[in-house]
């Protein structure tokens, strides 16, 4: 289907996006890789009054190791994290995220920025960035990944707010992305990460509720000596997931727990 | 308010003035005449649309036509030179990679742009590179032989057009 129309302009600076952000009012958009924004378009669930494109604003579009941290810039690609030695160094994990994300295509278009800022509560980066205790890194602020994820594509970014950064810890200890789900390309229907960093263990949950978890009673239980078998049960403690198309929550609860299970069993 | 859009498509140069809200597909198939190109889901996900631009294989229908500005596309009608046709697309012929032909010059533009960052890639290599496209007839035997066959043929013979029709002659 053909999108509603909309008012376009091209920002060269995060200010001028700002501005831009300013001048069009709240139902202006953000466009950097648009995989989410232009699909939702076209089946005009999403009519935005303008689209402010971001793509020519090369500062954005950056990894950088910054000692313990990594700091990937919000335009970065996909496939420029799956193939970055950087990241397939100090945070392999990402770099395996980055490989499941969509296809190809999608992978050459969609950006750390915009999976971040959309918050669809089966992206893949959400959840890396709040197991980890990642920060996002605006234009006015820098907020803790805890704090971002407010709701089912609700963030605390403010209307004329723009992702910039996205800053996680260097971890290169044992660690593994599963995504569930149907064939290659799709969302997850429920994904799990395990990474290993100082010596515990980082539990992340893809798609069982309206933003990412962290299975916080699964890493109590493996700081205290629990297998990764006994810690798993706890991976659906306190979930409430929506049943969809695809699954039912009690489906969901069960992926979580034996997902959890090999992704602990399977990290290398 | 309408947007200049100047591009070059398959090293001619056009320049036009559109909507934003003109997808990239419909440009190339309803401004330039490109109709190569399909158009096979109204979801992102069939591939169908596939092009190259600047080299990067995307999905024509979830790009618009402004954001196109200063790129170099290449779609399916620039993939054939002097009558002679690309050693991908030859192979698809060969090794009936196709039934229907719909999705076609979908999986020719992305399995070129999978040979240009993997020449010789595994069989997993080909199905994972050629995850973001749909057949719904053929199946994906033939296609992936197709793509073997098309990196064997341009490994090395791509310069070459008469050492090109000898390996497909072999």
């Amino acid at each position: 289907m053909i999108p509603a129309a909309f008012e376009y302009a091209r920002a060269s600076s995060v200010e001028e996006a700002s501005k831009l952000l300013n001048k069009f009012g709240e139902d202006a958009k953000v466009l950097a890789g648009g995989h989410s924004l232009i699909p939702l378009m076209r089946l005009r669930l999403a009519q935005p009054t303008a689209l402010i494109d971001i793509n020519g604003i090369k500062e954005l579009d950056h990894i950088k190791e910054d000692g313990h941290k990594l700091r990937i810039g919000a335009l970065t690609r996909h496939v420029t994290i799956q193939n970055s030695s950087v990241v397939k160094d100090k945070l392999p994990l990402l770099a395996e995220i980055a490989g499941e994300v969509g296809d190809n295509q999608v992978r050459n278009m969609g950006t750390m920025g915009g999976v971040i800022a959309h918050a669809d509560a089966a992206g893949d980066y959400p959840t890396l960035a709040l197991m980890l205790d990642a920060e996002i890194v605006t234009n006015q602020r820098t907020i803790q990944a805890k704090d971002f994820f407010k709701d089912l594509f609700t963030t605390s970014l403010g209307p004329d707010e723009i992702v910039t950064e996205v800053v996680f810890p260097v971890a290169n200890g044992p660690h593994k992305y599963i995504k569930f789900r149907r064939r290659l390309f799709d969302w997850a229907i429920v994904g799990v990460a395990a990474q290993k960093m100082n010596g515990d263990w980082r539990i992340g949950l893809t798609n069982v509720g309206p933003t990412p978890v962290r299975a916080k009673a699964v890493e109590d239980a493996l700081k205290k000596g629990a297998k990764p078998e006994e810690a798993a049960q706890h991976a659906s403690d306190g979930l409430n997931p929506a049943g969809d198309l695809r699954a039912s929550p009690e489906y969901k609860k069960h992926l979580a727990r034996v997902l959890t299970k090999r992704a602990i069993q399977q990290s290398t | 308010m309408k947007h200049k859009v100047a591009t070059t498509v398959n090293g001619r140069r056009h320049e036009h003035e559109v909507e934003p809200r003109l997808l990239l597909v419909h440009y190339l198939r309803d401004n330039l005449g490109l109709t190569g190109t399909h158009i096979g889901c109204d979801t992102s996900q069939c591939g169908a649309c596939t092009i190259l631009v600047d080299g990067q294989a995307v999905k024509s229908c979830t790009m618009f036509a402004v954001q196109a500005e200063g790129k170099s596309l290449t779609t399916i009608e620039g993939m054939a030179k002097d009558g002679e046709l690309h050693p991908i697309q030859q192979a698809f012929w060969d090794e009936h990679g196709l039934q229907c032909g719909y999705c076609t010059p979908g999986f020719i533009m992305a399995a070129s742009y999978l040979l240009s960052q993997n020449p010789n890639p595994t069989e997993d290599e080909i199905r994972k590179g050629l995850e973001g496209n749909l057949c719904r007839c053929t199946g994906y035997v033939n296609i992936i032989k197709a793509v073997q066959t098309a990196a064997k043929t341009m490994g090395g013979a791509e310069a070459k057009p008469s050492e090109r029709a000898a390996a497909r002659r072999s």
